[in-house]
């Protein structure tokens, strides 16, 4: 009993454990002689029914949940994990981890069992061995990263944000928003022509105009780092408008 | 006033520039001038009546004394330095070499000063001496006379030993030509023992670089493995403040001279960059954004103290006024297009000097007069035109086009005998084939320091 509620307790880590526990004090032998004053032989009177039932079943980590539990010709009732309880009662509970309540209710004619399962929803812990196996899960693939969420490009000597970059930034957020576990680096970038000094300002107030635009859009600015790259970082070469556009623009990275 | 405005830079700035093939370029520079014009014929008539016409100097290749094997290797680079250095100071008309007399006086007994007065040398002055390479040690002994005095000629002899190699014997030209240079010059200290701080990409990356002044001795500083730009030497020549792209965006970082290492510099929020000293020494303007907004901030050199003196955003590229040091002047684009500024050092009396275009990269002039920039005054796409350096005088705001249709140019740094600028320019367009140049701060004389993939140029103050 005690065992079993200090891993009710204390077993937040692994699920598994918890049913495995469970599951034994299923399987767990009556102990009649154990039972006190009321010592009496198990096949007199009628057997004992009894129904177990939580409100809601699924919850997430911290809310609560109600059990309810009826019992017919039972003289003691024990839930797992709660101690003994009157024959019908409710009770609250609010279990760190999915659990899987026991109810044995004894009477005159023997005794019964009923159980009910309460899952309860557990954001990923951040320990090592979670981390390592949900990261691709969580941090999306930087290829569908790329896809949501496009760099954004700007005109000639400007950090004004155009229709389209307005666009892409509602879109960034969005998946964002579905990826609460992606911190974006948002580098700032110029073409080559003009100083390289005052390149860096100007990609400075690029990468912070697509940075307002993120946290307009709803994501959280602890999340965002501005690098300014100024014309230090060329995606194109060629001294053409085409690729001078190419080189004016907010670059999204996923910031590791 | 207009002449008179003229007069003074002219006077200040092409001293003893009397070259009849100026008379092209200036005319042209003055025909591009916004400001109300000066008559090309004036111009030209200003260079000449200075009344200073360059000295007429000849030099007599060394006289090797010695039979070590290293003195022929030697004397080609002393002899070489040395009439290079005379010629670039750009205040002396050499004698060609080839209109030398036959003979090579190694000490005063063996100078015969009739033969170096007469024509076709016609030589006013003569420097001339021998070199000798004994036990590892190069010595030199050099002589200036005076051919027209012909009772006392010697202006002076001077003695020189180092360590016998072909760099040292650079070196103890430039020591010889800077002293000519002090005798002769009127005033002028010679620069021929200056270095030159630039950036040189090696690979992805940018490290900063030391050069001689006239572009020898070429040699990596640092080793970061960084992308690290604008160098600028401290007016002790101890330290380089420069800006170095982390993961944290560009942070100033400072660099020991003395110690040859990377010293300690503190790292802000946003993007540093763009330092510059004052010449005291003491305190260092720089530009960031770590109050969110690019603006010039002043610390002392350690980056403390540090306190904002602009704050309307997108400033940049301070340099100080290194006469008074109660000036600095910078590049905004706080209204539009990047625009050449003037302010006091803490930030007041504001005074914007150039009227559109796009203007970067300032240098002010040892004397304070003059401000050097890059400037693109027709800038934008398909503007004719192009990014050319430019001096302008600060009390009048009237400016100069010192280079015409040699492909981009920026980064102009004045010598610290504020006659020379070294810039970067970009003779094709390809990113990859910057170069250093130096001029006289007139535009003549242009020459490439460096080959490609170098840039932004910083002279040494001494």
């Amino acid at each position: 009993m005690t065992n079993h509620f200090k891993a009710w307790k204390f077993a937040l880590l692994s699920m598994a454990a918890s049913l495995a526990l469970a599951g034994c004090h299923h399987n767990k032998p009556i102990n009649t002689t154990g039972l006190g004053i009321d010592n009496a032989p198990a096949a007199m009177g009628p057997a004992p029914t009894a129904t177990l039932t939580a409100d809601p079943l699924a919850i997430d980590l911290g809310q609560s949940v109600v059990l309810n539990w009826r019992t017919t010709n039972a003289t003691s009732v024990v839930i797992d994990g709660i101690g003994p309880v009157p024959v019908n009662g409710t009770q609250t509970v609010s279990p760190a981890n999915s659990t899987n309540f026991h109810l044995l209710a004894r009477g005159d004619g023997g005794s019964v069992e009923a159980n009910i399962r309460v899952t309860v929803r557990v954001p990923t812990v951040p320990t090592t061995t979670a981390e390592e196996t949900s990261t691709t899960a969580d941090m999306g693939s930087e290829q569908v990263f790329h896809q949501n969420v496009q760099d954004i490009f700007f005109d000639y000597d400007s950090s004004d944000l155009r229709p389209d970059a307005q666009t892409n930034a509602l879109a960034a957020a969005r998946y964002l928003a579905s990826h609460p576990a992606i911190r974006v680096l948002i580098g700032g970038f110029c073409d080559d022509r003009g100083s390289a000094e005052y390149n860096i300002t100007l990609g400075e107030n690029r990468a912070n105009a697509a940075r307002q635009a993120l946290i307009s859009a709803g994501v959280a600015p602890g999340r965002l780092r501005v690098v300014s790259y100024g014309k230090e970082r060329q995606f194109c070469t060629e001294e053409t408008e085409s690729c001078w556009q190419q080189n004016r623009r907010a670059q999204f990275n996923i910031d590791k | 006033m207009m002449p008179g405005t003229f007069r003074s830079i002219s006077t200040r700035l092409a001293t003893r520039v009397s070259q009849p093939a100026l008379k092209s370029l200036l005319a042209a520079a003055l025909f591009l001038c916004a400001a109300p014009m000066l008559h090309a014929q004036d111009w030209f008539h200003l260079e000449t009546s200075t009344g200073a016409d360059r000295i007429r100097i000849a030099v007599a290749d060394f006289k090797p004394q010695s039979a070590d094997p290293n003195t022929a290797t030697c004397k080609r680079a002393f002899d070489t330095t040395l009439f290079a250095d005379l010629n670039v100071a750009g205040i002396f008309d050499m004698v060609s070499k080839s209109q030398l007399p036959q003979v090579t006086p190694g000490v005063p007994a063996e100078m015969n000063l009739q033969q170096w007065a007469a024509p076709p040398a016609t030589a006013a002055m003569v420097a001339f001496g021998n070199l000798s390479v004994q036990s590892g040690r190069i010595i030199v002994n050099g002589f200036l006379d005076d051919a027209k005095n012909t009772q006392f000629p010697q202006i002076f002899a001077k003695q020189y030993s180092e360590e016998a190699s072909e760099d040292q014997a650079r070196q103890i030209a430039h020591r010889f030509a800077d002293e000519i240079i002090a005798r002769l010059g009127g005033g002028i200290t010679g620069i021929a023992e200056t270095k030159i701080y630039y950036v040189k990409q090696t690979g992805e990356n940018k490290e900063i670089w030391e050069m001689d002044y006239d572009g020898a001795n070429q040699h990596a500083i640092t080793h970061l493995g960084a992308t690290s730009i604008s160098p600028r030497v401290s007016p002790d020549n101890s330290r380089i403040a420069f800006s170095s792209l982390s993961r944290d965006g560009f942070q100033i970082r400072m660099y020991s001279l003395l110690l040859n290492r990377i010293v300690n510099f503190p790292t802000a929020p946003g993007a540093n960059i763009s330092p510059a000293w004052a010449p005291s020494g003491s305190q260092l303007a720089f530009s960031s954004s770590r109050s969110g907004r690019a603006e010039i901030w002043v610390s002392d050199p350690d980056g403390h103290v540090a306190h904002k003196i602009t704050s309307f955003g997108r400033d940049a590229s301070p340099t100080w006024n290194p006469k008074t040091g109660s000036q600095i002047a910078w590049i905004s684009g706080r209204t539009g297009l990047p625009q050449l500024y003037v302010m006091d050092s803490d930030g007041s009396g504001v005074q914007r000097m150039t009227d559109g275009g796009y203007a970067s990269s300032p240098s002010w002039s040892p004397n304070g007069q003059f401000l050097a920039f890059a400037w693109d005054r027709k800038y934008g796409p398909g503007a004719p035109g192009g990014q050319d350096i430019y001096i302008m005088e600060i009390a009048t705001k009237r400016w100069i086009q010192l280079t015409h249709d040699i492909g981009r140019c920026d980064f102009p740094s004045w010598s610290p005998d504020g006659r020379h600028l070294v810039f970067s320019n970009n003779p094709d367009g390809h990113a990859d084939h910057w170069r250093i140049m130096s001029m006289l701060a007139d535009g003549t004389q242009k020459r490439a320091l460096t080959g490609s993939g170098t840039d932004m140029p910083n002279w040494s103050w001494k």
